[in-house]
């Protein structure tokens, strides 16, 4: 088991290799994605019951819910990320890094909005500065902050230095995101979707819920494979493997 | 592993913990600016000052809501389990104000047991259920989400627990 890990990470960590990894798996993953996260807003937005206090309104947790986990998952994906790139100075991850901010801000932003959207029949207020919303909008902050960390300095690997760093500190924010609403007293509720324990959800929410999830999860890793994919031709554009990928048909390696 | 490797593992450990550490120390110092609102316990242990603009939460005790006909003037007390004030609010309440559910009032404390609200918050809980669900569950003698205050403050479930912490 532990061996098949190690082989992975070697063989992912080799930029030609990742880039047939990508070659092969994306044809299959967009389609999947895209498919299963149809099913499940399909199900949770048309046919999912209505909800005894909020009726129609709750359906917005089908967008909610899964914009705000992917983005938490991608930022601790992110300090992962940033971990090995400090450490083990990996290329690999240092592009990983890269790859996943603008998905991951994006998440974070459709959250605040949609939560906001969902606040105002709710709770009866577009915002609060509680403690949820709060390091939500700085989560959002984060990962922009990366994002224009690496776009702020010229030489790539001296780029990823800057923001793996702030990748691996700002994983402090998700732990606060996720126990906030259980450490201090927020308008946002308690989790719904507990990983121990039975859900306080009815099933008949809850499975649409954890498709769209699932949908939206695999959405953002095919999203991350592209965005790496073309950053590790960028990256390689010197070595021979890409020279004679993009040379033309003729194999005269231009002109 | 190699010791630069290790050594620098060990330089992005530290500042990771000694961040987190001071971040927690910061939010531990600063909870009671950070908490949106008072809880009634800390309202009726005089933690929370009279006289001032604030928030304070609980849940709307059952069968305390009294609306006055002629106007939107209405009144309703929050407990926590721990200690009970009344609110007093002239406007429209937001849809999901129930007895028994959560709010969040902001205003000032007029007195001990009485809070002047500019606005009401509804606040919800974490429960999920279709309206089918609620009837079956409430014909079968569980209390559904009407009259839970008691459960509540009971078995600590909802909010129960959450409110009843410092």
């Amino acid at each position: 088991m532990w061996k098949t890990i190690k082989r992975w990470y070697h063989q992912l960590g080799s930029p030609r290799y990742f880039y047939g990894f990508c070659n092969a798996v994306l044809p299959w993953l967009v389609p999947i994605a895209l498919v299963v996260l149809a099913v499940g807003l399909a199900w949770g937005l048309a046919w999912a019951p209505v909800e005894r206090y909020q009726g129609d309104s709750y359906r917005i947790i089908y967008i909610h819910v899964p914009a705000s986990s992917g983005a938490l998952m991608g930022y601790i994906a992110m300090g992962v990320a940033g971990l090995v790139a400090l450490v083990w100075r990996m290329k690999m991850a240092e592009v990983m890094l890269k790859a996943l901010a603008p998905f991951g801000a994006v998440l974070a932003a459709v959250s605040l909005l949609t939560g906001a959207l969902w606040g105002k029949p709710t709770w009866g207020t577009y915002w609060q500065w509680d403690a949820r919303m709060t390091s939500m909008l700085i989560l959002l902050f984060l990962y922009l902050g990366i994002i224009a960390l690496q776009s702020a300095i010229r030489d790539p690997r001296q780029a990823a230095r800057a923001a793996s760093l702030l990748a691996v500190v700002g994983v402090i924010n998700v732990v606060i995101v996720k126990y906030s609403v259980e450490w201090l007293q927020t308008l946002h509720q308690g989790a719904t979707l507990k990983m121990v324990g039975e859900s306080s959800i009815n099933d008949a929410m809850k499975y649409p819920l954890l498709i769209s999830m699932l949908g939206l999860w695999l959405l953002y890793a095919a999203n991350v494979l592209i965005r790496a994919r073309a950053e590790v031709l960028s990256r390689e554009r010197r070595s021979g493997w890409v020279r004679k990928l993009v040379a033309p048909a003729g194999g005269k390696g231009g002109r | 592993m190699n010791p630069v490797r290790k050594q620098r593992l060990m330089v992005v450990l530290a500042i990771l913990v000694g961040l987190a550490i001071a971040v927690g120390l910061a939010v531990y110092a600063l909870r009671q600016n950070i908490n949106l609102f008072y809880t009634p316990q800390q309202v009726v242990n005089g933690e929370a000052p009279v006289g001032t603009k604030m928030r304070v939460g609980g849940l709307v005790e059952e069968g305390s809501v009294r609306r006055d006909p002629e106007s939107l003037n209405v009144t309703f007390a929050v407990t926590d389990g721990k200690g009970t004030f009344e609110i007093h609010y002239q406007g429209i309440l937001p849809d999901l104000f129930r007895e028994g559910q959560g709010v969040v009032a902001n205003g000032t404390l007029v007195s001990r047991d009485r809070f002047e609200a500019d606005e009401v918050l509804a606040k919800h809980d974490e429960t999920y259920m279709p309206p089918e669900v609620q009837d079956a569950l409430e014909k079968a003698g569980h209390p559904g989400n009407a009259g839970k205050t008691d459960q509540n403050a009971r078995d600590g479930g909802g909010y129960g627990g959450q409110y009843g912490d410092q």
